[in-house]
């Protein structure tokens, strides 16, 4: 019984990170309906910030999590500004061709300054370990990983439905022209929203480093959990993704644990049986373009 | 100086440097060497160019009167690229050699051409072990998984290891690392208590960790990519098997010195069979890591040293043939040569054109700070079992 409970936690712990690594393409793709295969870059490099700046200058980590934040959102608004910008009414394909160019430099440049090989954040020595909590083995990163990630969650949630930030938002991708008409600065509001996209995506690729691993082929490896989230979850809320993510961590670490032959192929399985049940997703509108 | 006397300078200066021609116009050896210099065999790659370098930078490029030349392609371990730029280098650049090979896939593309072609075909890393068998003109220098897997097999039957779960990379090394092991494991009296395939592209092992260590086994035996280790080493110490009492045992690929350092303390303690430690208390091997680390700023692993020694045979047959670089005759020259290598005496045993060379068991430990595998046990001259047992 405890077993489960423990498989439960680190489901939980496992889809908590994906959100947070996802949530960001989800509002590029829902929100902002551009479709940023380049996201996974920005998570690497926020790792890459916060493994720099904690093993070879010596940041604590809860420091440097911030600052991979702040960095990844810089990156993200001068790409924005500079690039991404043209390409907002383009087709979807000119957008997917232009972003995993990117994605490929990205990889390339890591790879060059970088080295190839994997790299790890030195951690604290209060974040490693399991403690027992009535018997239940509760990982204290993964414990960490929760609560940073459920904070976010509330958060964001409530920047989007209460804010006035979050209805000029609503507004701007409803109806971009009425809302530049009402006075809503459309394209600041889009590039702020595509820099926290991009901060969350590096926060994310920080805190996943610990756990998935972090090397320069990060963004081309998890791409397609970052979609897989985003399908599910349907993309026209922050609740889809979440509940998306959380049921496949939860569904993938089961899987694995209890019929460890079949484990990989849970997640795909769970994944095609919600989009023949809800093709538009758990929470999916029809396309509203 | 009149016109007429400049001319004859010059006419004669011409002559004088065509006389010389013969010295410069030495032959050129061409090693075409492919390897994985970018994607996620990288590492291997660059470790074996790298030891390439810094072995002609020590002897030289001239072998019995003739250049060397060696041409480095990329192949990203992709066995089409492989064959593609092993067909290249054969047709159009006529190399003598081709070397390299990162993964077990890309050396198999490459053999039929190196049957054809009749050139010596040197693996410097790829370990599956019916390599050899493919062609008669491959020769490897690197290792196979059953001479390490069979030797832990034995060690941890012998060693009050009784009960081992296994967690293995579901693709052929990793498959080939599981059956060499139970084998000699099972044999010893050993039981395999939990039989677990990761996928390759595995994000996490927590869910696989929980049930190794549900299973309550003595060991581990891991078998992983060159990589994944190190999040192997630091999920198994974060679900707390190193406190359960549960070892980690496996071939030394895990235990790569390259990734050993970022592995953290967690690694302490892994006991695991392989042909190189950096830490090989050898003079031969002391003075290759401090070159190494002179010209490169990092610790060599056991993949620069299968592209050492992977050169190094390529000189010693030159020199046998008298620079003559007829296919068959290298062959022939290779077979049966030994010496000291890093890693302790090798020999290319003259049947199989495998190698043959010691497996230590070594135990991981802090030394001045760093963390090395620490040889204890040595088990001389292993063969590859992999072909005898046919």
């Amino acid at each position: 019984m405890t077993t489960l409970f423990t498989i439960l936690f680190d489901g939980v712990a496992y889809g908590m990170l994906l959100f947070v690594l996802a949530c960001g393409l989800a509002v590029t793709l829902g929100l902002m309906n551009f479709v940023n295969l380049a996201h996974g870059a920005f998570a690497m490099t926020g790792g890459y910030i916060c493994a720099v700046l904690v093993n070879n200058q010596g940041w604590p980590f809860f420091s440097a999590l911030p600052l991979a934040f702040v960095v990844s959102a810089l990156i993200g608004v001068a790409l924005e500004r500079t690039l991404y910008r043209h390409l907002y009414t383009r087709s979807h394909l000119d957008q997917v061709l232009f972003t995993i160019g990117l994605t490929f430099m990205s990889v390339a440049a890591v790879d060059y300054i970088m080295g190839s090989s994997r790299i790890f954040i030195k951690l604290p020595a209060a974040l490693e370990g399991q403690f027992d909590f009535f018997g239940v083995g509760i990982g204290r990163y993964r414990l960490m990983i929760i609560v940073i990630c459920g904070l976010l969650t509330v958060a964001l949630q409530l920047i989007l439905a209460k804010t006035r930030f979050g209805s000029r938002l609503r507004a701007a991708v409803d109806d971009p022209r009425a809302a530049s008409g009402l006075g809503i600065n459309v394209p600041q509001v889009f590039a702020f929203t595509f820099a926290f996209g991009c901060g969350l995506a590096g926060l994310g690729g920080a805190l996943s480093a610990e756990i998935l691993g972090l090397d320069p082929y990060f963004p081309l490896k998890f791409m397609i959990y970052f979609l897989i989230v985003v399908t599910v979850g349907g993309s026209s809320s922050i609740t889809g993704p979440f509940l998306a993510s959380l049921l496949l961590g939860i569904g993938d670490v089961a899987g694995k644990y209890y019929v460890p032959k079949m484990g990989p192929f849970v997640i795909y399985t769970i994944m095609i049986v919600i989009l023949i049940w809800r093709p538009n997703g758990l929470f999916g509108r029809a396309a509203a373009r | 100086m009149s016109i007429r006397s400049q001319m004859l300078l010059a006419a004669g200066s011409v002559a004088a440097m065509l006389a010389l021609a013969p010295a410069y116009a030495q032959e050129t050896v061409k090693i075409g060497l492919i390897l994985p210099m970018t994607g996620g065999q990288a590492s291997t790659g660059k470790q074996i160019d790298n030891a390439v370098k810094l072995y002609m930078q020590q002897n030289g490029d001239i072998v019995a009167g003739k250049k060397i030349e060696v041409i480095l392609k990329d192949d990203a371990a992709v066995p089409d690229n492989t064959k593609r730029l092993a067909q290249e280098l054969i047709v159009n650049e006529k190399v003598n050699f081709i070397a390299g090979f990162g993964v077990t896939p890309a050396a198999l593309a490459a053999a039929p051409l190196a049957t054809q072609a009749k050139i010596p075909e040197i693996v410097m890393a790829a370990g599956t072990s019916i390599i050899t068998e493919r062609s008669p003109y491959i020769v490897r220098t690197s290792f196979t998984l059953a001479q390490s897997c069979t030797i832990i097999g034995d060690w941890a039957a012998k060693n009050g290891i009784k009960k081992v779960a296994t967690l293995t990379s579901d693709y052929a090394p990793g498959n080939d690392a599981l059956n060499f092991f139970k084998q000699n494991f099972t044999a010893g009296g050993g039981e395999i208590v939990e039989e677990v395939k990761v996928p390759l592209q595995n994000p996490d092992f927590s869910p696989f960790l929980q049930r190794m260590k549900d299973s309550k086994p003595d060991a581990v035996f891991v078998f992983v990519p060159a990589g994944q280790g190190g999040s192997f080493m630091k999920q198994y110490a974060e679900r707390g098997l190193d406190k359960a009492g549960i070892k980690v045992i496996g071939p030394g690929d895990v235990m790569d010195d390259d990734l050993l350092n970022g592995m953290g303390d967690a690694a302490l303690g892994t006991v695991t069979a392989h042909l190189y430690s950096a830490a090989h208390p050898s003079a031969a091997n002391k003075e290759f890591v401090a070159a190494y680390k002179k010209a490169f700023g990092q610790r060599p692993g056991f993949m620069a040293v299968g592209g050492y020694d992977g050169i190094r045979l390529i000189y010693e047959a030159l020199k046998k043939t008298g620079g003559k670089t007829d296919g068959d005759a290298l062959i022939a020259a290779m077979k049966g040569a030994k010496w000291e290598s890093p890693r302790g005496p090798i020999m290319i045993d003259p049947e199989t054109r495998d190698i043959v060379q010691n497996i230590y068991i070594r135990k991981v430990e802090k030394v001045d700070g760093e963390l090395y595998n620490v040889e204890f046990a040595t088990f001389e001259a292993v063969k590859d079992s992999g072909k005898t047992k046919k």
